[in-house]
């Protein structure tokens, strides 16, 4: 028995080295690609530098008066923006998420032709977003064919200006959202509730339970890590919401900024040079994240709910 | 079956014919307008095909203002390059972490846990101060080697190894004389292809996609990828434009990926629900 073990360790000792050796490629890149680009962000955002006309102002140190210049300029707005134009993807999503992963798992139900159900509703999420934002608003624009199909249709009597109305914009920004994750949600919900002991479902009916209430009492309850998951990484790729209403609104977050989101915000900072501003609002934005990935990260560890991320 | 249970199943059909027709509509139009002539697309809106695809095809192709050409063979280049890189590498990190017990193995597979959800774009302004001062602005190369590090798939190859790598064959090819990176590369990968692939998929189509870093990183017009020259559409006065030009660069950029993805879909939902993160 001793013998055994150490002949082991040995062995082990004579390969440890190899899996330093495997980590080097990922952790040389992590480091110059991520790491310092990540201390250069936080350091850059403590310096006042910016370009006024042609005149190059700085970097002179200033402590912390970036994040007082960027919480008195608009950032509150567009961090509402971000916000609600994340909400009206994602309400909805999530419920027709939770209703399609329902029945999808119901093995009662027998759905005929559920792969190709699944495959049509993940497929926008391959699409490139830009581009998709692109052929909305070109679908949409005040002659385009969607106000053509209203009005022969009767539905209309002249063009609706979709893109120059607050929530015109904000809807269609929230409905490609929507098209864009809710496949992949409901993909994610369907494998928690698969993941389900069938036996539970079984005995919750036999006892006369409703199709809503073994929603609400058996299901529910046992996907709800599942469903944080989704909740919270949705929250994260809404924060990061820029190419939609980037390239539908030409940058400009039209109307009035009200679809301005706060990494567009980030993107004309970088664009016209203001490292100090665009360094400030980038910490902010990474402490907000960093809190919202650690729920992810004790769900992903921990060992109790580690089939919820997995296949 | 009950008459309730079959009124429920009708509303099931109804309700997910209704979403398929959501999903495929926007593109069902796309393709029906990017066949048609600029005319035909501002007199109304038509349901039936019209015949000018090939002369839409021709005209975007050989736009004067627009490379699109160049465009379609650099998004390849960027997607396709980083796609190999961090599949590669992430397999090798995750080979790393499976197959070799040592002292800081459990903090370091944490560590990329922990890391795996920080966005790109909020280092981004280090990224491209680092970028600049090292000469690389309007290259290739900071598009491409950072996708070296992966951690979404590494994350998902560590949990594929875990499942699919018994560790006897590292053991026997070792028996065998094999150094451990001809293990790895010859021995290891061929096993592991159909994840290999599926993550392929995945950062191809993710960089195929990316629009916020190329387009503060790629400024001289032969260097730009198809996102940039998308957005670049919309910003030019719109109505200048042919119609039909626009509507086939956007099936340019969609189309192809659209049909990988139907062709592979069987694998790459499978893929969805290991390590998926959202962007």
């Amino acid at each position: 028995m001793v013998k055994e073990k150490k002949a082991k360790t040995r062995k082990k000792v004579s390969y440890a080295k190899w899996g330093y050796i495997f980590l080097i490629p990922f952790f040389a890149t992590y480091t110059i690609f991520s790491l310092i680009p990540l201390i250069s962000t936080f350091y850059n955002s403590l310096f006042e530098n910016y370009r006024s006309g042609l005149t190059q102002i700085g970097p002179n140190f200033v402590g912390l008066q970036n994040y007082i210049s960027i919480f008195q300029s608009d950032l509150l707005k567009y961090f509402g923006n971000t916000m609600i134009l994340w909400i009206i993807g994602f309400v909805p999503q999530i419920i027709v998420s939770l209703i399609l992963a329902v029945w999808f798992a119901d093995f009662r139900m027998r759905l005929k032709g559920s792969t190709f159900f699944k495959t049509i509703i993940y497929m926008p999420n391959v699409i490139m977003a830009a581009s998709f934002a692109m052929l909305i608003f070109a679908l949409f624009s005040d002659d385009g064919p969607m106000n053509n199909l209203l009005i022969k249709a009767g539905l209309s009597d002249g063009p609706i200006r979709f893109l120059a109305t607050v929530w015109g914009t904000r809807g269609l920004i929230g409905l490609m959202n929507f098209m864009m994750w809710f496949g992949n949600t409901t993909i994610l919900l369907m494998a928690a509730i698969m993941g389900v002991d069938a036996s539970l479902f079984e005995a919750a009916s036999i006892d006369g339970a409703k199709s809503f209430q073994i929603f609400t009492k058996v299901t529910m309850p046992i996907i709800r890590p599942i469903f944080i998951y989704v909740l919270v990484t949705s929250m994260i790729g809404g924060l990061q919401m820029f190419d939609v209403p980037q390239v539908l609104t030409n940058a400009k977050g039209t109307p009035d900024r009200t679809s301005m989101t706060l990494i567009m915000f980030l993107n004309n900072h970088l664009y016209s040079k203001n490292y100090g501003m665009a360094g400030a609002l980038s910490v902010i934005l990474f402490f907000i994240t960093a809190v919202l990935s650690m729920f992810v990260f004790i769900m992903l560890t921990s060992s109790g709910n580690k089939k919820g991320g997995r296949n | 079956m009950g008459k309730a249970e079959k009124f429920k199943k009708a509303v099931v059909y109804v309700v997910l014919m209704l979403l398929v027709f959501l999903c495929l509509f926007f593109f069902y139009c796309l393709v029906i307008n990017a066949t048609r002539s600029h005319p035909e697309i501002s007199k109304g809106f038509s349901f039936i095909p019209g015949s000018s695809f090939g002369t839409n095809l021709q005209n975007v192709l050989h736009n004067k203002n627009l490379p699109v050409v160049q465009g379609i063979i650099n998004s390849l280049i960027v997607a396709g390059s980083s796609a190999a890189l961090a599949v590669y590498v992430s397999a090798m990190t995750a080979y790393g972490i499976h197959a070799y017990e040592f002292k800081m193995r459990k903090t370091i597979y944490m560590f990329i846990i922990l890391i795996m959800m920080i966005p790109t774009q909020v280092t981004t302004l280090g990224f491209l101060r680092l970028i600049n001062t090292m000469g690389l602005m309007d290259n290739f190369l900071p598009l491409i080697l950072p996708s070296m590090a992966a951690p979404v798939v590494f994350y998902f190859m560590v949990s594929y190894f875990e499942s699919n790598l018994p560790l006897e064959i590292v053991e026997s090819a070792r028996i065998d004389g094999s150094n451990e990176f001809y293990t790895f590369n010859f021995i290891v990968l061929p096993i592991v292809k159909p994840a290999l692939a599926v993550q392929g998929i995945f950062a191809f189509v993710a960089s195929w996609n990316n629009y916020f870093v190329p387009s503060l990183i790629l400024k001289s017009n032969e260097k730009k990828t198809l996102p940039i020259l998308i957005a670049q559409l919309r910003s030019a006065d719109f109505l200048k434009f042919d119609m039909g030009q626009v509507y086939m660069l956007i099936t340019i950029a969609i189309v192809p990926v659209a049909i990988i993805y139907l062709c592979l879909s069987k694998f790459i939902i499978g893929g969805v629900t290991a390590g998926s993160v959202k962007g």
